[in-house]
């Protein structure tokens, strides 16, 4: 269990908080050092709205250690409306509804239990397809 | 630089080889290619491995291996490039040649991808990915592939049946390999009631991970020639690296793959050739759509239209293009890190005229494409018979 990996990555996983670039604007998600747009380094932090779109998604049948339970799960890459491309599992939504251009938007769920006997789960962002009327 | 060549080429037979161990898999790649080479003494071991440090728990193989093979007193280390490591240590190999810095280098690709069992395996082989932002949301090797390839079908209107022409071709080439896993031919009709993996990949879009070890030996020709060795030589003309990023999600357009354009483009220029004068491609098929990305970012097809060159009979190895002539990963097995030594060893014996049944008419000049993930990586090489 890698403790202060986790505790490293909180704000990533539970709030999708990124950065933008104070050179050219540009919005980076996952963090870098470097900004991809225009080589400056990279540190003012910027909170997406989590909101975007399927770019691209699959559905995981053989699942490495830690999601057994889950699986079979889909797997997306989600644009989100600032720009950056996100990889997240889909979430209440049936594997034959997802399609690409699909709104979605993020919610926290757990993602993988720990694989020893302490029980410490992981939570983090998967994505669900926009309510109706949700707002 | 000085001209390298290709004194030796030795390998295993890929597959679920429970009964060797690590150590003892390499030295079998090593002993051969050494007897291959007339005996000719190597001064560094460069050795390429993706996975053993997870699957079995070992680091310091450069120690372990050449210290195993006798090797006493040479430089050894890993070069690791994921399931590119093969390609890198290739690389390693030929520049340590041409630089003068040794006489001779003696390259092994070993994988022992059976010491871990289960959903270990997925685990293990997780590690080439962005650990924080792939693997910890439960992405797949086959997942990142099944990304692809939705987003190609959907982008380029592609029929989903045309992606079974890679595995029918490697396994039909496979049939004549005597080190390949899979020894027999699937039809058309087989791949397409294939399970899925992660859909909409299935079974048969992915090459099967297993066990194996290659070995080339490099030196000059004039070594070669002082060591009495009767075989034809083969020349290093190009060799290239080049990265992309590492995660899929952070490219602009991920069926790009960038990184093997690049590498091709590079060591064809270095070895002042153009891809299409060469006379077979010994490509990366470890997913069947990384095959059609492929042959585009090369430049054999426009973008989106990889997929047509598997229809025609092109690739097949009387065609414009063979590729894949001993089964590539589908038919022969994927060893991970030792993959890209294997795609040398093969394109050796295609243009020393040892291929058997599948030898390419003619052949005299190859090219090599090594993938590290979905082109995180990539390594090319040209050979030419000399």
């Amino acid at each position: 269990m890698e403790i202060p990996r986790h505790w490293r990555l909180k704000k990533q996983r539970y709030s999708l908080q990124g950065e933008i670039c104070p050179h050219c604007e540009g919005k980076i998600f996952p963090p870098r050092d470097v900004c991809p747009h225009c080589g400056n380094d990279a540190r003012t932090t910027f909170t997406f709205s989590g909101r975007g779109k399927v770019y691209s998604f699959t559905h995981v049948t053989e699942a490495p250690a830690g999601f057994e339970e889950t699986a079979p799960y889909t797997v997306a890459l989600v644009q989100l409306e600032e720009g950056p491309v996100v990889t997240a599992q889909l979430t209440d939504v049936e594997a034959d509804e997802v399609e690409i251009g699909m709104p979605v938007e993020m919610v926290t769920r757990k993602i993988r239990s720990d694989g020893n006997e302490r029980g410490i789960i992981i939570y983090g962002y998967k994505f669900r397809p926009v309510l109706d009327g949700a707002r | 630089m000085r001209e390298v060549v290709i004194a030796g080429i030795g390998q295993t037979r890929v597959g679920e080889l429970w009964d060797i161990s690590l150590r003892s898999l390499a030295y079998q790649a090593i002993k051969a290619a050494r007897r291959d080479a007339n005996g000719l003494m190597p001064d560094a071991l460069y050795v390429g491995n993706y996975l053993a440090i997870v699957t079995s728990h070992q680091s310091n193989l450069g120690t372990l291996l050449a210290d195993n093979a006798g090797l006493t007193g040479v430089e050894a280390f890993t070069c690791e490039a994921g399931q590119a490591s093969g390609g890198a240590a290739f690389q390693m190999g030929f520049m340590a040649v041409a630089s003068g810095y040794v006489d001779a280098a003696l390259v092994v690709g070993v994988e022992k991808y059976t010491d871990a069992i289960g959903s270990e395996q997925e685990a293990a082989l997780a590690i080439s990915m962005d650990a924080d932002y792939e693997a910890m949301v439960g992405l797949t090797l086959a997942g990142q592939a099944g990304l692809l390839m939705q987003r190609y079908l959907h982008q380029y209107g592609a029929p989903r049946s045309a992606f079974g022409a890679f595995p029918v071709l490697a396994h039909a080439n496979a049939v004549n390999n005597p080190f390949a896993m899979y020894r027999r031919a699937i039809d058309q009709q087989t791949y397409e009631k294939a399970e899925p993996v992660a859909d909409p990949l299935n079974l048969y879009d992915q090459a099967s991970y297993a066990d194996g070890a290659a070995a080339v030996l490099l030196t000059t020709p004039e070594k070669a020639q002082e060591a009495g060795i009767r075989h034809p030589l083969v020349r290093v003309r190009g060799s290239a690296g080049v990265i992309d990023t590492l995660a899929l999600h952070d490219r602009p357009d991920p069926l790009a793959f960038d990184a093997a354009r690049y590498a091709v483009q590079r060591a064809c220029e270095m070895g002042g050739v153009l891809p299409g004068e060469v006379d077979l491609f010994e490509m990366d098929d470890a997913f069947s759509i990384y095959a059609v990305l492929g042959l585009e970012a090369a430049g054999f097809a426009e973008r989106g239209e990889g997929w047509r060159l598997g229809q025609n009979g092109d690739l097949r190895l009387n065609g414009r293009l063979p590729i894949l002539t001993m089964g590539g990963s589908k038919g022969r097995g994927n060893p991970l890190g030792a993959a890209g030594v294997y795609q040398i060893v093969e394109a050796a014996q295609q243009l020393r005229g040892e291929a058997g049944a599948n030898q390419v008419t003619g052949a005299r000049m190859a090219l090599t494409l090594n993938l590290g993930g979905p082109a995180s990586s990539a390594f090319a090489h040209v050979l030419e018979k000399r």
